[in-house]
């Protein structure tokens, strides 16, 4: 199980370091994607071998793919929208939001 | 390591498919083939979820994932297409401390699951018959209500998503 | 009528309120809407004056209790005896003349409608005073009464002079009133209360002892030595002569001055249960008229004349209630209260009726020296009679009113021979100057020619009071006539009234020879010149001297009292000016310093703390602005660090040397550090990514 949970574990840093750092606005939602099947990686890990008689960890992980589907159509479509008032996905150039 | 048995030449592919595919998603230059390389990523982690006894999951992965996700993202990288091919720089100003953070989490996690014994491992597990009808029927009947208010989710986001990405008329 | 007698004093008050508020501009109306009060006053006098006497002399009291503490009862009431009656006709009677006159005498003046109002209001004061059941009301009304003479002496207040004057005799008054109110205090310490009748039943149960109430007497009476002007506060009075002529016939002739008596007669019972304290009364006022007299018989001024007969006649009033109080203290018997106040009513009118005179003398000639005056007969002949009329009434003649007054004071010092003589001594001076007076300024030869061409007889509203008064002054007398066996004597009395003594013929005509050889001094010496005034002022030109300058009390006063509290005053002025002005200068200007030096330590520390912090806050700001740089990746960035900190934190994988509180800072402030190194560094990204973008 420590290995599935140190995969898990080393896949979310890879993530998180995506998102973190990617400028391009897709490339941080595939980040996340990957920092999603972390957790999802984590789930059925300890589905498999704490919990074997209740599907609890596999349910959780199903409604995570889910969301995550979710997640992913609403947030391309907001990079489209993005694209198409800056030209651009570049997640530098759209700091509005700043003093 | 006791479990380390269960642990086949089949889990060290795999994993090493999905770290590196992984690593390449996010340092790779050309989006598109970041792109590819999550479709790949995604799949190994399918993979596992076959090695953790999880077919239905897996199942689910490669159909959502690979088939969906994957491809919703190229087709928004096609539409934005004038971007994708420039091979310009893909990491913006924190990469140093991003680096840092990361590999500072990744370090101290895998420290802590080491450290960590207090969980009951079950050595002695026997793999569940027809793990999809137990899923189906927890679905059903236990989660029935979280099931279908994430499918009101997905409808909502779905809804959502061509709403924003739909056209102005002018 | 008499239980709605405070309508009395009430209406010149609703007068002065009215030409105060109303009438001031409308001269015509504010006269006469003045006269029609006290008119309305005067009958309700009357009427009151008789119904007392078909009450056969009983008392009326009313009165409310306004303020009562314990142990000190404040009252607002009117007490109606016999005594009160008499002095409301009295001084109604005057002031309704005296107002009248006022039209012709004030006639063309700037200030005619305000002269209205202050008499209104000083009758106000004066029928108050009279009515007054208590000390209490008493005193305010003693000081509202001082207050309206302070005002009309000073009326023409442009005249340096008037304005020194009504300085002077509020000053002077009110060194006795302070009397007054030790008096007051004493009666309220010792009585506890101020009404009279109780205060005299206290007095009479023994509320007092023997040495104060001689002082309570004593200071009450210094009260009664300011307002009449006596010995030794008798100096105001002929200064008080700057007002006009009205207002001295009416304050300080005929009502005012008589207040002191009034409040002397009123408090008889404090004198008669204090042997020692009535004869200091009767000594002071022995003195005062002598003094008085004999300076009226040098004086030229013809105000200042009757000033000081008007000062000699009030001590003769003094001196004999002073010595009813000292016989009946000593169980004799004594006419002197009701000798005292029949003076006090008779002397109203006839001293009335003189300043009246005089004032139509003055109006006429427009000069006050009898010495330029003379052969005014044949101008002014009605001011001419009437003012005769008042002359033999003051000297005693018969059958004027002034014979019947004056024969009961001097009745009244039989018992005592120094009195007796010096009164009898008086009375003769006082024959001899007042004839002279009308020999001076009537008969003879004109001696200023000018004026006498433009001397003219007085508007017939300045004569009819005249007249009115002359009547008075001849019949007033007749109320205590000795035949008559109920007369002003089984009216006016103090507790029990005096035995009908019948006339004293021998008394008559000692007093009658007295007051005739008077006057025939007079009429030989300035009518028909026979014997010299020039030649008897040469033989005793010190005492002349002496006499004329008014025994030098002006002079004494000026060297004993003012000069030394002038230097006084100028000495702490010179004090003030240089200790405590240096002092107060020191500290002021060690005040100046002392704020200097916390204003330098509010603008540099204290401000300097504010706008340090304020500054800091700014700085610390621009630094960490650079954090909110609105890029959610560094947002996420950090959120990652703090996660990570903490989880690193939580799980002890860390080794935390300080504890993990400075662990935090220091952890957040090498974020920080970061933060700029990827600032600085964000310049050359940019410019980077601006050239990846050109290819």
């Amino acid at each position: 199980m420590f290995y599935y949970l140190a995969l898990a574990a080393i896949l979310f840093s890879i993530g998180m370091f995506g998102v973190l750092t990617r400028r391009n606005t897709i490339g941080i939602l595939m980040s996340l994607e990957l920092m999603f099947n972390a957790a999802n990686i984590n789930f059925v890990a300890f589905n498999r071998y704490i919990i074997t008689e209740s599907m609890a960890g596999q349910l959780f992980a199903i409604f995570i793919i889910v969301v995550a589907a979710a997640e992913a159509t609403v947030g391309l479509a907001i990079v489209l929208l993005v694209y198409r008032n800056w030209k651009g996905i570049d997640s530098d150039n759209y700091s509005v939001m700043k003093w | 390591m006791t479990e380390s048995a269960d642990i086949g030449i089949v889990f060290w592919v795999l994993s090493f498919v999905i770290l590196v595919s992984a690593f390449m998603v996010v340092s790779l230059k050309n989006i598109f083939h970041c792109a590819l390389f999550l479709i790949m990523c995604l799949f190994s982690v399918a993979g596992i979820f076959v090695l953790l006894d999880a077919e239905f999951l897996a199942a689910a992965q490669v159909l959502i994932y690979v088939g969906a996700v994957a491809i919703l993202m190229i087709f928004a990288i096609m539409l934005t297409s004038n971007l994708a091919s420039r091979k310009i720089r893909q990491v913006n100003e924190n990469v140093s401390v991003g680096v840092f953070v990361s590999v500072l989490f990744a370090l101290a996690s895998i420290i802590l699951i080491a450290q960590t014994h207090i969980w009951h491992y079950k050595t002695d597990f026997t793999p569940v018959e027809n793990s999809i009808v137990i899923l189906g029927k927890y679905l059903m009947i236990q989660y029935v209500l979280p099931f279908e208010v994430v499918s009101i989710l997905l409808l909502a986001s779905l809804i959502g998503a061509i709403v924003l990405a739909r056209k102005e008329r002018s | 009528m008499t239980e709605h007698s405070y309508l009395i004093c009430l209406l010149p008050a609703f007068s002065f309120v009215m030409i105060v508020f109303f009438l001031r501009w409308k001269e015509k109306v504010a006269a006469g809407f003045s006269i029609a009060m006290i008119l309305a006053s005067w009958v309700m006098s009357v009427i009151v004056l008789i119904e007392t006497l078909a009450r056969h002399g009983h008392a009326y009291e009313a009165f409310y209790n306004f303020l009562t503490f314990p142990g000190l009862n404040f009252q607002i009431g009117i007490l109606v005896d016999p005594l009160t009656a008499v002095m409301l006709v009295v001084v109604t009677t005057v002031g309704s003349c005296v107002q009248i006159y006022s039209v012709g005498y004030m006639h063309g003046d700037p200030r005619f409608s305000r002269f209205f109002s202050y008499l209104s209001l000083f009758l106000f004061s004066m029928l108050g005073l009279v009515l007054a059941n208590n000390f209490f009301m008493i005193f305010i009304f003693w000081e509202l009464v001082g207050l309206t003479s302070y005002l009309l002496i000073g009326f023409w207040f442009e005249k340096k002079s008037a304005a020194d004057a009504c300085k002077k005799a509020f000053l002077t008054t009110r060194t006795g009133d302070l009397g007054f109110l030790v008096g007051l205090f004493l009666i309220a310490v010792y009585c506890g209360t101020f009404n009279y009748g109780e205060v005299f039943d206290k007095i009479a149960m023994g509320a007092m002892s023997t040495g104060v109430l001689t002082a309570a007497a004593i200071f009450i009476f210094a009260g009664a030595v300011g307002k009449s002007a006596q010995f030794p506060l008798h100096v105001w009075l002929p200064d008080a002569m700057e007002g006009p002529t009205p207002v001295s016939a009416l304050i300080h002739a005929a009502t005012m001055v008589a207040a002191g008596v009034y409040l002397v007669a009123r408090s008889m019972s404090m004198f008669v249960a204090s042997a020692d304290g009535s004869m200091v009364v009767a000594i002071i006022g022995l003195v005062t008229s002598f003094m008085a007299a004999t300076i009226a018989l040098t004086q030229f001024d013809i105000k200042r004349v009757l000033a000081y007969s008007t000062i000699s006649q009030l001590g003769y009033m003094i001196m004999a209630l002073g010595l009813y109080g000292y016989d009946t203290a000593h169980g004799q018997h004594s006419v002197g209260y009701y000798a005292g106040t029949f003076h006090l009513m008779t002397h109203a009118f006839f001293k009335g009726l003189l300043f009246l005179g005089a004032g139509s003398v003055i109006h006429g000639v427009h000069t006050n020296d009898i010495r330029e005056m003379g052969g005014l007969y044949n101008k002014m002949k009605t001011t001419a009679i009437t003012f005769m009329i008042a002359s033999f009434s003051i000297a005693g003649i018969f059958p004027f009113a002034g014979l019947w007054s004056k024969d009961e004071i001097v009745a009244a010092t039989l018992h005592h021979p120094v009195f007796l003589i010096l009164t009898l001594a008086i009375a003769f001076m006082t024959a001899f100057y007042m004839w002279r007076l009308c020999f001076l300024t009537f008969t003879g030869e004109p001696r200023d020619q000018h004026r006498y061409d433009h001397a003219h007889e007085s508007p017939r509203v300045m004569t009819w009071p005249l007249v009115f008064l002359a009547f008075l002054a001849v019949t007033a007398g007749w109320v205590g006539l000795p035949w008559l066996h109920h007369g002003f004597s089984s009216f006016v009395f103090h507790e029990a009234p005096p035995e009908h003594h019948g006339p004293s013929y021998a008394l008559m005509i000692i007093s009658l020879t007295v007051g005739l050889s008077g006057i025939g001094l007079a009429y030989l010496m300035y009518y028909k010149k026979s014997l010299s005034p020039d030649v008897l002022v040469n033989k005793f030109r010190p005492i002349y001297n002496l006499l004329y300058n008014k025994y030098y009390f002006d002079e004494l006063y000026n060297v004993v009292i003012i000069r030394p509290l002038l230097s006084f005053a100028n000495f702490m002025w010179k004090f003030d000016a240089n200790v405590i002005d240096g002092l107060v200068n020191l500290i002021a200007w060690l005040t100046v310093l002392w704020a200097d030096v916390k204003q330098w330590f509010d603008k540099w520390i204290i401000d300097g703390a504010v706008n340090g912090a304020g500054w800091i806050v700014r700085q610390t700001g621009e630094g960490l602005k650079y954090v909110q740089n609105g890029k959610a990746q560094f947002y996420t960035l950090f959120i990652s660090i703090i996660i990570v900190f903490i989880g690193l934190i939580k799980y002890e994988l860390i080794y935390l040397a300080w504890g993990w509180p400075i662990m935090t800072i220091i952890f957040v402030i090498g974020v920080l550090l970061l933060t700029f190194v990827s600032r600085s560094t964000r310049q050359g990204t940019n410019r980077e990514i601006a050239q990846e973008d050109k290819v």
